[in-house]
């Protein structure tokens, strides 16, 4: 028996390697924190997009408006559907119609992948990471939002697929009525449904609440923190996420109670 | 004056690292309500040896809340249900007579049991190891007052320290996170003026040590709640800024030498 | 034969410099060749491993916690004192190493506690280039308080946790070391044995707390550092784990034991509460900067304190001491509380505290002022009681809180056994008969960082290109069998109480007989007492489980069976010391006002006891004490 052997403890033993650094901006994707900063950067992104959403939704509430068409002729239609004429032709002539609109569109689905991405290996990595308690957890400071995340994230992926399906590209649940480019008519149809608009209630709930913990959660991802102003960052999470709760379910309620409907 | 409390003991137990465990239940009778948690399973493993059973293994030292030996899972919540108090320092005049209590280990994989509530935290020891120092060897130091240091960063860097290493924020995180700690030592640190010229080396090398032991933070906040000491949250803010920060710095000061 | 205690020659000021100059040094290169095992990683422990590692020395680190921040130099709350004079009131060098020798009166050497006093500056100076977060004053410099009576503002503090701070301040330069692979850090290990060939110190052996494992350890020199030994009176202020085995078992290889007699007891504590009591927990001295402390006049008076008027109150310290007060020393204020509770004026349920009243400063300066100054101890102290000490005054009472004795070390912190280092608390050096306020964490420090790391070399070099004894070698077998087999027989004996009853009982026998009084046929009775109860303990305890797994019964065995033989040969230190000195209050030597009565001729010496057998006293050398430098006088108070 020359050198003694003790028993390892848990610290010989991680239960992930280090792994070799990548250069330059690639390292900060590399750790759980910089994964954090991208899933907070990228939710900034997005949530900037439900926001401007929800604001360009609310045209639906103006109704029909008379505009100069580009060929100079003055036009009845509905405002919201020239709202997305006039996000097609957005920098035009600058730039060839929808090009604007796509970059934006590719900036959102690369923000949108690596949002996911990040959950999905930041959820595989605290699974590995603890041991479940045999007896029941008596939470103090979790919440439902914080707490179901990982169940409001694929909801919200699901519920994209089936709005993009609905009201963009007009297949699966789309109404049989559909029709590109007729934004006001298409939703007024989709959403005429009750079961549609159930099924548009819950999933912005949903969205809501992942956004009332991901509005407050991304502050402390991104490490910006003043004792000063902390307290608001519950109240704007809580704001933001109500705004767009109350924005998004006026269009199916209206819809059902026929505030906003068709001639 | 004291009361008297006869109460039912849930206790997980288990006789070694990788043995199965199961909770096993136990009358805690005639149990004062001046006595300590501790005091309190003391009693009943005097009991258990009176009665020729193997006492209940449970982490305790100073039992004055500073050593952060102890710590168990009582009723769902690290250390008990009172706010910034370490298991030890917990009363039984907190609990009413007939109460069931669950007593759990902390659970996390870079924790494994070592015998029915005792658990190994020695990875919080690996982080400290990468980068929670101030490389001042012996000799070096100057003069303590030569250095000015503000009050508040003083007061701040303190709040940090108070850390006492027990391992309630790892057991209270769903995710097994060593955040709260990690950035409480790193935030006491950065602070400092005397902690300057390590400091993004410091961040990054206790950052990347921390997790690969423990999950990553999603900001719920039961870390905080459980600290004894009541460190804040803010500090796992102070850390993502300053490992982001770290990674960019590095990369400029390398660019310059 | 007791050896020399190396103290060097010169004036006092220069013997520091001058040894530090005249010991043989290891050459840089050389260092990596020695291997240095360090027992104990608290303050002492801690920081002489990072500073041996930080000089090139292979050091190999142990502790039985698990982790190296957990060890009872973390529960120090006051503060840490250091010769600065930052407050320019007169401080000095020689005012510390002067106030030292008179606190521990007179029972110290000259030569220790002044290069004590000298590296206190330091010590500040160190810990806070390391980052410890001490208290500050709004100008960004460091701030100090007077503190345990001093005269002067020398005590630096980091809120109510400066032990804290500071250990955790020396287990990161510890850790940085583990991090750099200079030191190899064994958490979980219990020292069981030291290991000596040809009379020096070859190694230890230990036993893994949760695997069993028992394993030797050879080196070129051995570190105790390993702590006091309170907790053989059972309830103290120190851990639950707080024990003397290690100091023991190297006291059994040959280390002599000084001064077992002297033991601090602390006069703020909060009193037990019943018999399930498990340790007392200790309230920071400076309450009694504020705070008044009374019992009711009339020894039957039951009323609670709000109703008993301002005439029948026994403010007991301001009226015997009205020059400090409710600031005397420690032992004077715990003697005092003791003879109160004695005389049956006893306050709270089981009458044995007395008050610490804070109604007068909430007067004065309001509750917001109190809050900010002691808000964290009156909310211990409400956590604790259920009382809230802004309405119900205090209770407190005396309980163990440090001892002054330990293993006998010479100037460079040898034992006389050669290649086996005390430090810290573990040792007897510096605090006399009686330690002052904020110098436990100092001594500890000072120990570790500069005196062993510069003292140590001197024994190495004999050594140089020598390897250290294989661990192969029959003493660490023996050594190992022993430890085996005391385990074993520890499991096999299957009798009826667990060790923890016999450490209660043991623990009631020590505070009744070798507490703050003692008397010969008090001792004399504690010596056939403790004995009894050990054979008993012997015959009669009960441990179940097995070795190979965490098993703190089995631990606490094996910790209460030296307590047995600690306690006796302390109640034998105590009957022999005739005299009372500082923490030793001997009935029979007191003054008419019954302080204590020292006797300078024929005790200022130290009592170092050698280890014989398990059945035999241990025999008593005596190193006797010169004073040069300060003048022996009676301390009054008054």
């Amino acid at each position: 028996m020359a050198a003694p052997t003790l028993a390892k403890n848990s610290a010989d033993t991680p239960l992930r390697k280090k792994r070799r650094e990548l250069p330059f901006p690639l390292n900060l994707y590399q750790t759980a924190v910089g994964k954090k900063w991208v899933m907070a950067l990228t939710g900034i992104m997005l949530l900037g997009f439900v926001v401007f959403h929800m604001v360009g939704n609310l045209k639906v509430y103006l109704g029909e408006v008379q505009h100069l068409s580009p060929e100079g002729e003055y036009v009845t239609d509905y405002d919201i559907n020239i709202y997305g004429e006039f996000l097609r032709d957005l920098l035009v002539p600058l730039l060839p119609r929808t090009y604007l609109l796509w970059i934006l569109r590719l900036g959102l689905i690369a923000a949108f992948a690596l949002h996911l991405h990040s959950a999905i290996s930041l959820s595989k990595m605290n699974l590995e990471s603890n041991n479940r308690y045999e007896s029941k957890r008596d939470w103090v400071a979790a919440n439902f939002a914080s707490r179901s995340m990982r169940w409001t994230g694929p909801i919200i992926f699901l519920y994209l697929l089936f709005h993009l399906a609905d009201l963009t590209w007009g297949v699966g649940a789309a109404s049989s009525e559909w029709e590109r480019g007729e934004v006001y008519q298409n939703l007024v149809h989709s959403m005429s449904r009750p079961g549609i608009a159930i099924v548009y209630i819950v999933c912005n709930v949903a969205l809501c609440v992942h956004i009332f913990h991901g509005a407050y959660s991304m502050f402390q991802s991104l490490g910006i923190n003043n004792p000063v102003y902390n307290q608001l960052r519950r109240g704007f999470a809580a704001g933001l996420a109500l705004l767009i709760l109350v924005g998004n379910l006026s269009f199916p309620i209206a819809i059902l109670a026929g505030i906003v409907d068709l001639p | 004056m004291s009361k008297i409390l006869n109460l039912t003991l849930q206790v997980w137990r288990q006789a070694g690292p990788n043995k199965p465990g199961t909770f096993e239940t136990y009358q805690a009778n005639g149990i004062s309500d001046d006595a300590s948690f501790l005091e309190m399973l003391d009693i009943v493993n005097e009991r258990l040896i009176a009665d020729n059973k193997i006492p209940i293994e449970f982490p305790h030292d100073c039992r004055e809340g500073i050593c952060g030996t102890c710590g168990v899972m009582i009723n769902g919540q690290a250390h008990g249900h009172e706010r910034g108090t370490a298991t030890c320092q917990l009363h039984m005049r907190k609990f009413s007579d007939g109460d069931t209590i669950v007593v759990e280990p902390w659970r996390a994989k870079a924790f494994p049991i070592v015998r029915d509530l005792v658990v190994d935290r020695s990875p919080l020891d690996a982080v400290i190891a990468a980068g929670g120092f101030i490389t001042a060897p012996t000799g070096t130091a100057n003069d303590a007052n030569d250095i000015r240091i503000p009050k508040e960063v003083a007061d701040s860097a303190m709040d940090a320290a108070a850390c006492i290493g027990c391992g309630a924020c790892v057991a209270a995180c769903p995710n097994s996170a060593g955040q709260l700690f990690t950035s409480a030592k790193i935030w006491h640190l950065n602070s400092l003026p005397q902690g300057q010229a390590e400091r993004y080396k410091r961040t990054e090398a206790m950052v990347e040590t921390m997790e690969q032991f423990f999950g990553s933070c999603t900001n719920h906040g039961e870390c905080s709640e459980a600290c004894p000491k009541e460190i804040s949250l803010d500090f796992i803010a102070y850390m993502n800024r300053d490992y982001i920060k770290a990674k960019v710095k590095n990369r400029r000061l390398a660019s310059q030498s | 034969m007791l050896p020399n205690a190396s103290i060097p020659e010169g004036p006092i000021a220069d013997k520091w410099d001058s040894h530090k100059f005249n010991v043989k040094l290891v050459n840089p290169a050389n260092k990596r060749k020695f291997k240095i095992l360090v027992v104990g990683t608290g303050l002492a422990g801690a920081s002489a491993a990072a500073t041996l590692a930080e000089l090139g020395y292979n050091v190999e680190a142990f502790t039985f916690h698990d982790t190296p921040r957990r060890a009872h130099s973390i529960a120090a709350q006051g503060g840490i004192n250091a010769a600065k004079n930052y407050r320019n009131d007169g401080d000095s060098v020689h005012r510390l190493f002067y106030d030292t020798v008179k606190g521990g009166d007179y029972r110290s050497r000259e030569a220790n506690v002044y290069r004590l006093a000298q590296v206190s500056v330091e010590i500040i100076d160190q810990m806070t280039a390391q980052g410890v977060p001490f208290a500050r004053e709004y100008g960004g410099l460091l701030d100090n308080r007077s503190f345990g009576g001093a005269q002067v503002s020398r005590t630096f503090y980091a809120r109510g946790q400066t032990g804290q701070q500071l250990l955790i301040g020396a287990y990161q330069q510890l850790m940085r070391q583990v991090g750099l692979g200079k030191v190899k850090l064994h958490t979980q290990a219990e020292l069981l044995d030291v290991v000596v060939k040809d009379g020096r110190a070859v190694g230890i052996v230990t036993r893994h707390l949760t695997t069993g494992q028992v394993s030797s350890h050879s080196g070129h020199a051995v570190v105790l550092a390993t702590g006091g030994y309170g907790n053989v009176f059972y309830l103290s202020t120190n851990a639950m784990t707080c024990n003397v085995t290690a100091a023991w078992r190297a006291h059994r290889k040959g280390a002599y034991f000084a001064n077992p007699c002297y033991t601090q007891i602390h006069p703020t504590c909060i009193p037990a509460s019943d018999d399930f009591q498990s340790k007392l927990t200790l309230m920071s001295e400076s309450l009694r900067n504020d705070g008044r402390i009374w019992v009711p006049r009339d020894r039957d008076d039951v009323r609670s304190a709000d109703k008993i008027p301002e005439a029948e109150r026994y403010y007991f310290l301001e009226e015997k001491y009205p020059t400090f007060g409710n600031l005397v020393p420690r032992d004077v204020a715990s003697r005092n509380a003791k003879t109160v509770v004695d005389e049956g004026r006893g306050v709270g349920p089981a009458r044995n505290g007395v008050y610490l009243d804070f109604s007068d400063v909430l007067k004065r300066d309001g509750v917001k002022v109190v809050e900010e100054k002691y808000g964290n101890l009156l909310e211990m102290y409400e956590r604790i009681t259920g009382e809230d000490p802004q309405k119900v005054p205090m209770r407190i009472y005396p309980a163990t809180h440090y001892t002054m004795g330990g293993l006998w070390v010479d100037y460079n912190l040898m034992t006389n056994v050669p290649g086996l280092y005390s430090a810290g608390e573990a040792n007897f050096s510096d605090h006399g008969a009686n330690r002052l306020g904020a110098s436990a964490l100092m001594q500890g420090l000072a120990d570790g960082y500069f005196v062993l790391p510069a003292t140590i070399g001197n024994y190495l070099t004999d050594f140089l290109n020598k390897p250290p004894v294989s661990t192969d070698d029959p003493v660490f077998q023996q050594a190992e069998a022993g430890v085996r087999d005391q385990m074993n027989h520890f499991l096999s004996i299957g009798g009826t109480h667990s060790p923890e009853h016999f450490h209660r009982e043991l623990g009631k026998l020590v505070w009744e007989y070798i507490g703050m009084a003692r008397n010969e046929s008090g001792l004399q009775k504690a010596i056939g007492e403790i004995r009894a109860l050990r054979d008993e303990f012997w015959k009669d305890v009960r441990v179940l489980g097995t070795n190979e797994s965490l098993n703190s019964s089995l631990e606490k065995a094996g910790r209460v069976a030296d307590f047995f033989e600690l306690a006796e040969l302390m109640a034998r230190d105590a009957l022999t010391r005739e005299e009372s000195c500082g923490g030793h209050f001997r009935e029979e030597y007191q003054d008419p006002d019954g302080e204590a009565l020292r006797n300078d001729d024929d005790f200022a010496h130290v009592s170092a006891w050698g280890w014989n057998d398990a059945d035999t006293p241990q025999t008593e050398h005596r190193e006797k004490l010169e004073f040069e430098y300060v003048k022996l006088t009676q301390r009054s108070y008054k």
